[in-house]
């Protein structure tokens, strides 16, 4: 701090208290919401403090959801995001890590052609060629299943490009060790390489998590059958599925259940986040 | 590109034995659907899909002299900048006065960051229910000013709503990478212009923000490819592109003309139109990266 200013630092604190206040205000509402009864949004705007229906709304959707307006109890559609996150999260740190050992410790024929391939995937979000990527997934029969709803995903060169970075960094010293004591490429990467690299996969799985459970636009297309709902779209169903208002009460209670589980990793894994981002995009 | 100095050679198969599950899987969805998506824009079927003929460019061609596709460029130019600019202004106030705190840097950050874990399409519905004509607590607040609120009507409505919502959602991103970039700065060149007498605008404006441009041009891609393709969500469960078309993004038309226009062929010119701007931004980004500009 170069000069000590009492009221600099005062409004300092109170634009970020209003900063946090915008930030925070639409999930506040989202958790008011969820705790009033239905009657409650038939008379007018909303109020903004809670109500003594909670309970019962967060046991309506968990158990019934809404089903005369097609969307199943929402246990289901947690975990199947649960599923699809995992899948997605722990098949790309997989893959990544495996290719980014090739690339970084051997030296093959087509090396660079392989590099920009892989390269390649970094440009393309799938929405861009979602009816083409759709039409393959379908034609291999993989419509309404987990491993279509996660595979098409895991490719994606963001990961082997933070191990390829981490790798580079290891020390060659190691690398000579090993081979001194007769291990084989595979006990190095098993024994040394991978133990080393803990902290990035850990980083790499929170924001791989993040991303598979935020899913939206990819399971909209591939699941019709209503067992394979992930829940973010299946909020989606519950706005626009029925002909009136939407049950605002219910709805706002699927919102903090869906919003909740990336959240609580980001809190609790704050340094690991940071840590992920920052060093996967620059 | 780099290597190792020392490298396993005994095994040949091994390399690629290693590499063969990325590879595959880019080959089959990522190579080859973009390859058809080449392919079918080139193409058109005839309305029962039961005659289909090569022709050239002319999807593309149609798509230019089509003022839905114009206006829909439009609005997504619209919808990327005013979301770009709102949600980088936020983070880069919110970070400098982060980064004048000390005790309770860590406290404001945690507030700060999670909304990078709300998914686009709750954060669309969340603001979607602020928004709501009759429940809603802006409208409601709005119509005291006397301004009478309807996104599902006025088009302008619509369009802020989902810049609010997907600016919302960015505002942690922005925010986490302005701090790191403010912490790199070295401390002794504030202090060097606050003894030469420098305000603290002056040194903001002067020093910090020009130190500050490498991550600032950064975002700037990163959020025009966020606003561009990672807020179909916002759109999808909100207003729907509507109304009158107000707020279809390039990427929701894509959407729509293929799966429920069922019009393949321009739908396939449409994605083809969409890599070649994500392939130039990520090209920009890189240079940029690589040089590391500063002034």
């Amino acid at each position: 701090m170069v000069e000590n200013d009492r009221w600099g630092n005062l409004l300092a604190h109170l634009i970020l208290i209003l900063g946090v206040a915008v930030v925070v205000f639409p999930v506040y509402v989202a958790i008011i919401a969820s705790t009033h009864e239905g009657g409650t949004f038939l008379r007018g705007v909303m109020p903004l403090l809670p109500g003594g229906h909670g309970w019962e709304n967060y046991s309506t959707v968990i158990s019934e959801g809404r089903s005369n307006a097609g969307t199943p109890p929402i246990g289901g559609m947690l975990w199947n995001s649960f599923v699809m996150a995992m899948m997605i999260a722990v098949g790309k740190i997989a893959i990544s890590l495996l290719s980014a050992f090739a690339i970084v410790y051997f030296r093959f024929r087509f090396r660079l052609f392989f590099f920009w391939v892989i390269f390649l995937t970094l440009m393309l979000p799938v929405e861009v060629r979602i009816v083409p990527t759709f039409e393959v997934v379908a034609s291999l029969g993989m419509l309404n299943t987990y491993a279509g709803l996660s595979i098409p995903l895991i490719a994606s060169a963001t990961a082997t490009f933070l191990f390829r970075q981490f790798f580079m960094t290891v020390p060659e010293e190691m690398l000579e060790a090993a081979r001194v004591d007769g291990a084989g490429p595979m006990k190095f990467f098993k024994d040394i390489l991978v133990p080393l690299s803990v902290t990035n996969i850990a980083a790499m799985f929170v924001i791989m998590f993040i991303y598979g459970w935020n899913q939206y636009l990819w399971p909209l297309l591939i699941t019709t059958d209503d067992s394979y709902y992930t829940i973010v779209m299946g909020i989606q169903r519950m706005v626009t599925g029925a002909d009136s208002e939407p049950l605002w009460h219910l709805v706002m209670a699927t919102v903090v259940m869906a919003a909740l589980p990336p959240i609580l990793v980001i809190l609790f894994m704050q340094r690991l986040f940071v840590k992920g981002l920052t060093e996967t995009e620059k | 590109m780099q290597t190792k100095r020392m490298t396993f050679t005994g095994s040949r198969v091994l390399p690629y034995l290693l590499l063969a599950p990325q590879v595959i899987i880019t080959l089959i969805f990522f190579v080859w659907p973009a390859s058809q998506a080449l392919w079918q824009s080139m193409l058109r079927q005839d309305p029962f899909g039961l005659r289909t003929t090569f022709v050239w460019f002319r999807n593309f061609e149609r798509l230019f002299d089509d003022s839905h596709y114009l206006v829909s460029l439009k609005t997504t130019a619209i919808f990327a900048l005013g979301t770009t600019v709102l949600s980088m202004s936020l983070a880069l106030l919110f970070a400098t006065q982060v980064n004048r705190m000390i005790r309770s840097r860590d406290a404001y950050t945690t507030f700060l960051v999670w909304p990078y874990a709300v998914a686009p399409a709750i954060a669309g519905v969340l603001w979607w229910f602020i928004f709501n004509p009759s429940v809603g607590i802006l409208p409601y607040m709005l119509e005291g000013l006397g301004y009478d609120w309807n996104h599902r009507l006025n088009g302008t409505d619509a369009m802020i709503l989902v810049m609010v919502a997907a600016a919302w959602k960015q505002i942690s991103y922005n925010f986490l990478f302005f701090l790191a970039g403010l912490q790199s700065i070295p401390q002794s060149l504030i202090e060097a212009a606050a003894i030469d007498g420098a305000s603290r605008s002056k040194r903001f404006w002067t020093i910090v923000f020009p130190l500050l441009s490498p991550t600032t041009f950064f975002l700037l891609v990163v959020n025009v490819v966020y606003a561009m393709f990672d807020t179909f969500g916002v759109i999808h469960a909100t207003t729907e592109g509507g109304p009158a078309q107000a707020t279809t993004i390039l990427v929701y038309k894509v959407f729509r003309d293929g799966f429920v226009g069922n019009n393949l062929g321009s739908s396939a010119a449409q994605s083809v139109i969409l890599m070649a701007i994500v392939i130039v931004l990520t090209v920009v980004q890189f240079r940029w990266i690589e040089r590391r500009v500063n002034y």
